[in-house]
């Protein structure tokens, strides 16, 4: 009897073996099919011979990162410079995001601090008050902005009329316009993570902070940010990476000069005068500085961490 | 009154806290001593822990006055106030290593890092925890934190230290450990302890003197022995310790001694009480090892009963008598007196005796 426990055991070992296998399948087949397979065919597209009314030629071609890179071709007769107007993009695009980012958390972390100080019953109320502008599709947003951040739109004419200024300030086309955009589009991105982080913060460490003589602001420096850092690490991640990749913003508040990646990927897919492989390599390229930056931050997560204990 | 003065640490008068629809605090006023073991003591939700938050500046005052050795200080945030507090769950702090968090208090008041750190390792060998410096407080047991907090506390050497129920998380065994632990850290260190709990056995083996506080009012204040000894009221005579707690009324009164009877007839002598007058019915309160049990009256006041339990609890017997047509009793005989001392098996028939000024009247 004793002996043929362990037998039984493990078959039901092996069974809910098998049924996790067949239990995880829908998550395997949705990251397969949603997230990895489209990665693939950006990555094999980026390799291959554009096609002069979009679309592609099944032929094998490094142009694209040729393109995006080296100003003559890399392989041409004469020796080729580094291209600068990409990157130049790819570098404003991070500018814009980083500013964004910030504006983000100067304004998120405040906001998020006060719902979660607020009475249980009322915080519900007011994350759901930050999340109705978003019932509202982000391209009417962005219009909308548009019309507010005008010289003659209510903003300008608000200030002026409380006299703060003279004549209208010009907002709309900089890059300020821009970060405003993208700040407004992805605002709830940062309040939410570092709302949920604020909310699980024991206040009394707070009070022993005080306790022992620390100010408020040490308090904060010292106390609640490193406990809440996670939430205000998720939330810049959420903030930079979309903002990264952002084109209605930067198309609809920057104008022509205030381009980003996202526009340059996009003009590659539209209409006729598009270039695939190209727009894939700038894709794969953006998505690969992301994955160092992810993978930086982690790093770096990791070792503050580690250094602590 | 000046050199009174001088020797208060902590002076509360007519203290009142009020939330919007509750008072947690209604005009209370103490004075503690310096270098005392004082605690405050009380069920949950008798206004001990607002008394103490308040000192420590957690919570606003709504009227009156707080001073610490003679300076108003109910208006000063609690960063500028000269008390640490020991919090119920440590409170300590997680990203920090243990050295770290004592030394915090040390660096806030203007200790250079290394000089805190050094101040800081002082007060982790006098809790006995030098080998755990480097560790996260996830890192160490319970009773370890426990001594992280104090030590975290003591470190700025504070005028009062102020301890919110600081043993609750821990075993009896720990608790009793830490009891006599907290006992030698503050006669070592001389600081005035401010001591908050619900724990009347805690309360008694600590303290030089015990506020008993219920429903934001003070009950009584005294010597821990004088509270068990004499209690003032009825709350307090059925808060602290076990104690016979009957229904009597008063025939007559002279000599500072009242003569009562209760249910069934049967009477008995007690130590009277200023604002008992004759024929009025009160309660009346003796402790259970006050009281002896024989199978012969001994004096005229023994009451007579019949056993109806005995339970052993260790050190001691505890056993319940019912008098004839009357109340029960709890009688406690210590179990060292065995060899001296029957023990009567239920439904014997017994007396019940005490000695003089063993029962006393109670105020309600």
């Amino acid at each position: 009897m004793t002996g043929g426990a362990p037998n039984s055991g493990g078959a039901t070992t092996d069974t809910y073996a098998k049924a996790r296998t067949w239990l995880l399948m829908p998550a395997w087949l949705v990251l397969l099919v949603l997230s990895l397979t489209p990665v693939a065919l950006m990555l094999v597209y980026s390799f291959l011979t554009k096609e002069f009314r979009g679309g592609v030629i099944w032929d094998f071609s490094l142009a694209a990162y040729d393109q995006f890179f080296f100003d003559r071709g890399l392989f041409g007769d004469e020796p080729a410079r580094i291209e600068w107007t990409y990157i130049g993009i790819f570098w404003r695009s991070i500018w814009q995001a980083g500013a964004a980012t910030v504006l983000s958390l100067l304004i998120g972390f405040p906001t998020a601090y006060f719902i979660a100080t607020r009475p249980e019953k009322a915080r519900p109320i007011w994350v759901f008050l930050v999340t109705i502008p978003y019932w509202v599709n982000l391209l009417i947003r962005t219009v909308s902005m548009k019309f507010l951040l005008r010289d003659q739109g209510p903003l300008n004419d608000f200030l002026m009329f409380t006299g703060l200024i003279d004549s209208p300030i010009h907002i709309i086309n900089t890059n300020f316009a821009v970060q405003l955009g993208l700040f407004y589009s992805y605002l709830p991105f940062m309040v939410l993570p570092i709302y949920a982080a604020v909310e699980r913060y024991n206040f009394t460490l707070s009070e022993a902070a005080a306790d022992l003589y620390a100010s408020k602001w040490v308090t904060l420096r010292r106390i609640l940010l490193p406990a809440v850092k996670p939430g205000v690490v998720a939330g810049c991640i959420l903030v930079f990476v979309p903002s990264l990749g952002s084109f209605l913003a930067p198309d609809l508040l920057g104008g022509a000069k205030n381009f980003m990646i996202g526009s340059l990927i996009e003009e590659q897919f539209k209409g006729n005068a598009g270039n695939w492989p190209f727009g894939a390599a700038a894709s794969m390229i953006l998505l690969t500085l992301v994955l160092i930056i992810l993978i930086m931050f982690t790093r770096q997560q990791a070792k503050s961490n580690k250094a602590g204990g | 009154m000046v050199p009174e003065e001088q020797s208060i640490a902590i002076d509360v008068r007519d203290a009142v806290k009020r939330y919007d629809d509750f008072t947690a605090l209604k005009k209370l006023s103490l004075s503690i001593m310096d270098n005392e073991f004082f605690t405050l003591l009380g069920p949950s939700g008798c206004g001990k822990t607002t008394l103490l938050r308040m000192i420590a500046g957690f919570e606003n005052v709504t009227e009156g006055e707080i001073f610490l050795f003679g300076e108003e200080i109910k208006n000063l945030p609690p960063y500028q106030r000269p008390v640490n507090t020991v919090f119920q769950n440590y409170a300590l702090f997680p990203h920090m290593t243990v050295l770290d968090n004592v030394a915090f208090g040390l660096e806030m008041r203007g200790s250079s890092k290394s000089e805190a750190r050094k101040g800081a390792g002082e007060m982790l060998e006098l809790v006995q925890l030098t080998q755990f410096a480097n560790r996260k407080p996830s890192q160490l047991s319970g009773g370890q934190q426990q001594r992280v907090a104090l030590a975290r506390a003591l470190a700025p050497r504070p005028k009062v230290l102020l301890l919110d129920e600081p043993l609750s998380a821990l075993d009896l065994k720990l608790r009793k450990a830490m009891q006599l632990e907290l006992k030698h850290l503050q006669r070592e260190t001389g600081i005035t302890f401010i001591f908050v709990t619900h724990d009347q056995e805690e309360a008694l083996t600590m303290s030089d003197r015990i506020a008993v506080m219920s429903d934001g009012e003070l009950q009584q204040l005294g010597a821990a022995k004088d509270i068990y000894e004499r209690p003032r009221n009825m709350f307090v005579a059925d808060f602290i310790g076990e104690t016979n707690l009957l229904e009597v009324s008063v025939d007559k009164i002279a000599n500072g001694r009242a003569v009562c009877h209760l249910g069934g007839g049967h009477e008995l002598t007690c130590n009277s009480v200023e604002g008992i007058g004759v024929g009025s019915k009160v309660h009346m309160s003796v402790r259970p090892e006050r009281l002896f049990i024989s199978a012969t009256p001994v004096e005229n006041e023994s009451l007579k009963g019949r056993v109806k339990e005995n339970i052993f609890i260790g050190t001691d017997i505890s056993t319940l008598i019912n008098l004839v047509d009357g109340p029960e009793f709890i009688v406690r005989t210590s179990n060292s007196d065995r060899g001296n001392k029957r023990i009567f098996e239920p439904g014997n028939e017994v007396f019940v005796n005490m000695e003089m000024g063993a029962a006393r009247l109670l105020i309600d």
